[in-house]
C-alpha cells in the first residue's frame, strides 16, 4: 500500500505535467482546454502584439531619425536571423528567411516562458511533433520541387538495396527533430517542477539560477539547434 | 508483506526508469569529447572562434538525441504508466 500511494501522489499530482482546465465533448470524443493551448496562446498573441508594435514604429521612421532602443532591438533580431539564415543556405537564403526567422522566434519564446510561470508549450510532444512534420514536408517539397524524381532515385544512392535504411533515415528526421526539442525542455520542466516539490513553500530565491540554465541557456540553444538543422536538412536537398 | 501485481509493476516501472536514464553517460561522454576538441581547435585557430562554437554546438545537440530517448523512455514508464 505504501509503495503504491507515494507513487501516486509523486506522479498523480506533479506541478510539471500538463493539467487541464476545462473539458469538454465534441462529436462524442471527449476534448480539454490544456495547459499547452493557454501558454501557446499567451505567447502567439504576446509575438503577434510585438510584430504590430514594431510593424507600426517602422512605418512612422524617417531615415533621417535616430534610432530609438526598441527599433536598435528589432533591427539587431532581424539582422541576426537574416544573418544565420544567409551563412548555412547562400543564394537561396531569401526563399526560407521568412519560416526560419518565425519558427526561431517562436521556439526561443515558448522556451523562455518557463520563466514566467507558463508551462512552457515546447514540453508538449504534440507542439513539437508538428513543427517536427512541418520541417519534414519542407524537406521533402523542396527536394521534390528540385530534383524532380530523382529526389526519390536518390533513396537507391549508393546501393539499391540500402533503399529501406535511406527510407528511415528520411523518417528519422522529424522524430529526431521533435524528440530532441521536447526531451531538452521536458526535461528543464521535469528538474524545475522535483525542485519547487522539494521544500514546498520555503522555495525562495535559489529557482532563479537553474531557470538561467534550464530555462533561457537550455531554451535558446535548442531554439537554436531546431532552426539550424531544419536549415541544413532543407539545404541538403536543394543545394547546387 | 503483501505485495500485489499493480504494485509491483509500479516499482518495477520506476526502477526500470531509473535504468532508462543510464543512457545519460554516453551523450556525456561525447559532448565533453567534442567541446574538449572544440577547444584545442580554438586554441589553434582563434580566428575561427565563432564557426568552430556553431558547429561544436550543432554537433553536441545531435550526440544529446540518444539520451533524449533514454529519457524519453523513463518519462514514459513514470508517468505514461503503459503497463497496468
Amino acid at each position: 500500500m505504501g509503495a503504491l500511494s507515494l507513487y501516486t501522489s509523486v506522479a498523480g499530482e506533479s506541478s510539471f505535467m500538463i493539467s487541464t482546465f476545462y473539458k469538454f465533448k465534441l462529436g462524442g470524443v471527449e476534448l480539454g482546454i490544456d495547459s499547452t493551448h493557454v501558454a501557446m496562446l499567451i505567447v502567439s498573441v504576446f509575438i503577434i502584439i510585438m510584430a504590430i508594435i514594431a510593424r507600426v514604429k517602422i512605418n512612422k521612421v524617417n531615415a533621417t531619425d535616430t534610432p530609438g532602443t526598441f527599433q536598435n532591438i528589432i533591427e539587431m533580431i532581424v539582422d541576426m536571423l537574416g544573418g544565420m539564415v544567409d551563412g548555412i543556405m547562400g543564394s537561396n537564403a531569401y526563399r526560407f528567411k521568412n519560416y526560419i526567422s518565425a519558427l526561431f522566434i517562436f521556439i526561443i519564446i515558448s522556451n523562455i516562458s518557463g520563466v514566467f510561470g507558463l508551462r512552457p508549450p515546447t514540453a508538449d510532444y504534440g507542439v513539437t511533433l508538428c513543427l517536427g512534420l512541418i520541417t519534414f514536408v519542407l524537406v521533402q517539397f523542396n527536394g521534390i520541387k528540385k530534383n524532380k524524381l530523382g529526389h526519390f532515385g536518390a533513396l537507391f544512392q549508393p546501393i539499391w538495396f540500402l533503399f529501406p535504411i535511406n527510407l528511415i533515415g528520411e523518417f528519422a528526421v522529424p522524430l529526431s527533430l521533435s524528440l530532441r526539442l521536447f526531451g531538452n525542455v521536458m526535461s528543464g520542466t521535469v528538474l524545475m517542477g522535483l525542485i519547487y516539490d522539494l521544500l514546498g513553500p520555503y522555495t525562495v530565491a535559489y529557482p532563479s539560477l537553474l531557470h538561467a540554465y534550464f530555462d533561457i541557456f537550455s531554451g535558446c540553444i535548442q531554439a537554436y539547434v531546431f532552426s539550424m538543422l531544419t536549415m541544413v536538412y532543407v539545404n541538403d536537398k536543394i543545394a547546387d | 508483506m503483501n505485495i500485489s501485481g499493480q504494485e509491483f509493476i509500479s516499482a518495477m516501472s520506476a526502477i526500470g526508469a531509473g535504468i532508462a536514464m543510464i543512457a545519460g553517460v554516453g551523450p556525456g561522454v561525447g559532448q565533453g569529447i567534442a567541446a574538449g576538441h572544440g577547444a584545442s581547435a580554438v586554441g589553434r585557430n582563434p580566428g575561427a572562434q565563432s564557426q568552430i562554437q556553431s558547429t561544436m554546438l550543432l554537433g553536441q545537440a545531435v550526440a544529446e538525441t540518444t539520451g533524449l530517448y533514454g529519457f524519453a523512455v523513463a518519462i514514459i514508464l513514470m508517468f505514461v504508466k503503459p503497463f497496468k
